[in-house]
């Protein structure tokens, strides 16, 4: 990848003042130089056509039409083709990609399902003063009537519960019972409902009900995002959860924190494994590879079983240490089922994902610049510090955002390795998509996750600069 | 020669019979001994009677979640799903499941009691049609408990007498029950304690005084496994994987019976479906759930049928030819003190309650 500013067609002055801000190049990436030298042809070039050539007189093609229509012409004709064998690709990733994140991250503020069950009642409890603390009047439980008589019909108010419930905890119950009994009313004939509906259920006479559905009336909410950052909406506004309920703010925290001890134990443990490899002869270099790659062609959840068996306290590691008389038999070490846990397995299985970048890098760094940096008096290190290590911080660069970036998504071996301590944001995630079915709060902290990592790539790209990324 | 030329034969007569059938029904449950119990007891004998060939897909544990998004797409692929008690209610609320009419559209006790009565209690949702009870309960290591094997379900709790680690599943569920009975609180007021947030921290309490010594598991294979390795001393389960530890695989484990948590597991049918697949997964449910089918399941795993007409007609294990009675929950000398699971309860206060469970974990 190489820089690719655009480049002005300017001076000289200010094009070298850019080069000079780009920091050191590596000696075989394209260098802005050949699209400056390609930028200065065309610029001289059109100078000269410009002050020597015939003005007014267009040039014409061999067909007798301007050369620059004609030249336009096979131009689009040629981006309609590029256009068209891209298409498919396009057209995938719009469809199976695109539109499905999109609406599954608009469901994180969509929330007309209350107001078109019980378009009625909302329309009445726009009337009610949610702060008087008193009931509101006969006329909404009228309309709540007619509305309920209609979502029974439909089958829509236990739904509603549910949606509901998220917020108030017992409206679930509320709804599916008040159903069964509510659809024997007629709205037309049997008022007045106050009184009946609080007969029903006692809950319809407290104004903590009604201030919960008017609170979550609203066509688009910011409920979902709220809850996702341990807050919730009120009549008042935003509110901070009860100290027990808080917890999605320390999972964004743990998952930030433990993706990047999991990326520096990588570069730890990476870099002198590609460093051989990149210097080995290519026989023994492929043989090494195999084994770096022998992980990707296992089972994920293989991968992650087999550290299980490995680190449990009856486990190979601790039978080996206490064998060996390293570890008493009745303080075995805690290796799993905590942060650590996590941290070894997610560690070893992303492990590829760093070497592989670094490998190639590592590869085009010519050894000739190690000898003559030692040849010219550098010791070892320094030759390695100041030449070597500068030149392969792209591939550091590439096998960190793909390591932190997958890491920060992963679910699965948190949930199977991680015990209680070392689970990440994602396994809420998944709790709430396939356990409470709130995917409006999934959307909302899937959404809070993708901010997060885009705002922590725009960092890296403006303190590293992402140019210095390179796969090879 | 001779093989290749079988496997033509039958490729080919397979395809013709694909061509003149061609029904194939989606069954959805959870894999592994389950689902070989469900193919030997239902799909098995169905198949042979209508030639309605049945393919299994083993995915129950995110059923709730994949209907709903199947439902949302248009585009219900599964004909009949086998789900817990709680999630059918969940998606007879949500309006993905279809409702059924016990006495109509399901077979009656072979003495003539209609299908309602014959299950009683057990249909507590109208579009769930129960299939077994299992029970979660746990099982310790008798070589690990010294010569007092636990008894009662607040050894779970007794760290001194029963030192070492025990696997809880890491949700609320059953745990903050159990916390509150070895609490203090009668039987009859846990659902009314844990109703108020005081109680929901008494139950929390209370395990907060097990923390460290738990492992907490997600799968139900987890505990047999950290059993099998002595990693914990008991650990709760569900009860069909315990006897599978002790009964198939000879492990030294027991189990301990005591507040077992009685759950039910059965088929819904998804909402949606077109007029014929409704008619084939309505039958094919007649078929599967009567008083014979249910207690031919039971040979192959210890779970009790749900069907009161079916318990009688329990017999013994398929292979091992041991009587299968003792080793139901539902026998009465392991139902001397249980606790049924409360649907309503949960379905209100699951997500509060897992909120602060989650918080509690993770401090």
């Amino acid at each position: 990848m190489g820089r690719q500013r655009p480049i002005r067609n300017s001076s000289d002055g200010d094009i070298m003042s850019e080069l000079k801000g780009t920091g050191q190049q590596t000696a075989d990436a394209p260098t802005p130089e050949d699209a400056f030298h390609e930028a200065a042809a065309l610029n001289a070039r059109e100078e000269t056509s410009k002050s020597s050539g015939r003005h007014g007189d267009p040039v014409l093609a061999a067909d007798g039409t301007p050369l620059k229509r004609s030249l336009s012409r096979a131009l689009r004709r040629q981006k309609l083709r590029a256009l068209a064998l891209i298409a498919p690709l396009l057209i995938f990733v719009l469809f199976s990609f695109i539109i499905p994140i999109g609406s599954m991250l608009f469901r994180s503020v969509e929330n007309s399902f209350v107001e078109q069950t019980l378009p009625l009642t909302v329309a009445e409890l726009k009337n009610w003063d949610a702060e008087s603390g008193e009931l509101p009047d006969e006329a909404l439980y009228r309309a709540f009537v007619t509305d309920m008589v209609a979502a029974v019909e439909a089958k829509e108010h236990t739904k509603l519960g549910t949606r509901l419930n998220y917020e108030q905890t017992g409206l679930s119950s509320l709804f599916r019972q008040t159903g069964r009994k509510v659809k024997r009313l007629d709205p037309e004939t049997d008022g007045p409902f106050k009184e009946k509906l609080i007969d029903i259920d006692e809950d319809w006479g407290d104004v903590q009900t009604w201030r919960t559905i008017k609170t979550h009336s609203v066509k688009i909410t910011n409920g979902y995002f709220l809850n996702a950052v341990d807050m919730r909406r009120t009549p008042e506004g935003a509110v901070a959860q009860p100290e027990n309920k808080r917890i999605l703010i320390k999972l964004f925290m743990r998952t930030l924190f433990m993706s990047l001890v999991i990326t520096t134990s990588c570069i730890l443990l990476g870099y002198p494994v590609a460093w051989i490899l990149a210097n080995l002869p290519s026989r023994s270099a492929n043989m090494l590879m195999i084994l770096v790659l022998l992980p990707f062609w296992t089972s994920l959840l293989v991968r992650t079983s087999a550290w299980k068996v490995m680190l449990q306290q009856q486990g190979v590691i601790n039978d080996v240490l206490v064998w060996l008389g390293i570890v008493p038999d009745d303080a075995r070490l805690v290796l799993i089922n905590n942060q650590l846990g996590t941290i070894i397995a997610m560690t070893h299985i992303l492990l590829p994902f760093m070497i592989l970048p670094m490998y190639s890098v590592m590869q085009t760094i010519q050894p000739t610049y190690l000898r003559a940096a030692k040849s010219m008096g550098a010791t070892n290190w320094t030759a390695f510090w100041r030449v070597y290590f500068p030149q392969s911080v792209p591939g550091i660069g590439a096998g960190s955002i793909l390591v932190f970036i997958l890491s920060i998504g992963y679910y699965i071996t948190p949930e199977i390795v991680g015990g209680t301590k070392g689970v990440f944001i994602s396994n809420r995630i998944a709790y709430h998509i396939s356990s409470s079915l709130n995917w409006g709060l999934a959307a909302a902290l899937g959404t809070i996750l993708l901010a997060v990592v885009l705002i922590l790539y725009w960092a890296y790209d403006k303190i590293v600069g992402i140019d210095n990324v390179k796969l090879g | 020669m001779k093989p290749t030329k079988l496997l033509i034969a039958s490729s080919v007569l397979a395809l013709a019979a694909g061509a003149v059938a061609a029904e194939d029904m989606t069954i959805v449950s959870w894999g592994g001994a389950y689902s070989k119990s469900q193919q030997k007891a239902y799909h098995e004998p169905y198949t042979a009677k209508t030639g309605i060939n049945i393919i299994n897909d083993d995915s129950s544990n995110e059923a709730v979640a994949k209907l709903r998004a199947m439902n949302e797409a248009g585009n219900v692929t599964w004909d009949v799903v086998d789900v817990v008690a709680a999630d059918a209610m969940r998606l007879c609320d949500e309006g993905l499941a279809m409702e059924i009419d016990p006495d109509t559209q399901l077979a009656p006790a072979p003495d003539g009691t209609p299908a309602s009565e014959d299950f009683g209690d057990l249909l507590v949702s109208d579009c769930f049609i129960p299939q077994i009870v299992y029970s979660t309960t746990f099982g310790y290591r008798t070589d690990l408990v010294g010569d007092t094997p636990p008894d009662d379900i607040c050894d779970v709790f007794d760290l001194e007498a029963y030192p070492g680690k025990r696997a809880l599943e890491k949700r609320p569920i059953n745990n903050m029950e159990w916390a509150l009975l070895c609490d203090g609180v009668a039987k009859a007021d846990v659902y009314d304690v844990l109703e108020t947030p005081e109680g929901q921290d008494q139950a929390l309490a209370k395990l907060d005084t097990i923390k460290d010594s738990v492992v907490w598991w997600s799968a139900g294979a987890d505990t047999p496994q950290l059993l099998a390795d002595g990693e914990v001393v008991m650990g709760s389960t569900y009860n069909g994987r315990l006897f599978s530890l002790i009964v198939e695989q000879k492990q030294p484990v027991a189990m301990l019976w005591d507040a077992q948590v009685f759950d039910l597991d059965g088929w819904i049918i998804p909402a949606g479906l077109s007029e014929e697949r409704k008619k084939r997964a309505l039958d094919y449910i007649y078929f599967a759930t009567d008083t014979q089918r249910l207690a031919d399941q039971a040979q192959y795993i210890s779970y009790g049928p749900a069907r009161h007409s079916s318990a009688p007609l329990v017999g013994k294990h398929a292979e091992l030819g041991i009587d299968m009675a003792p080793h139901m929950p539902t026998d009465p000398a392991n139902a001397t003190n249980t606790f049924l699971y409360n649907y309503e309860f949960w379905a209100d206060y699951r997500d509060d309650i897992d909120a602060k469970f989650q918080a509690w974990l993770a401090q």
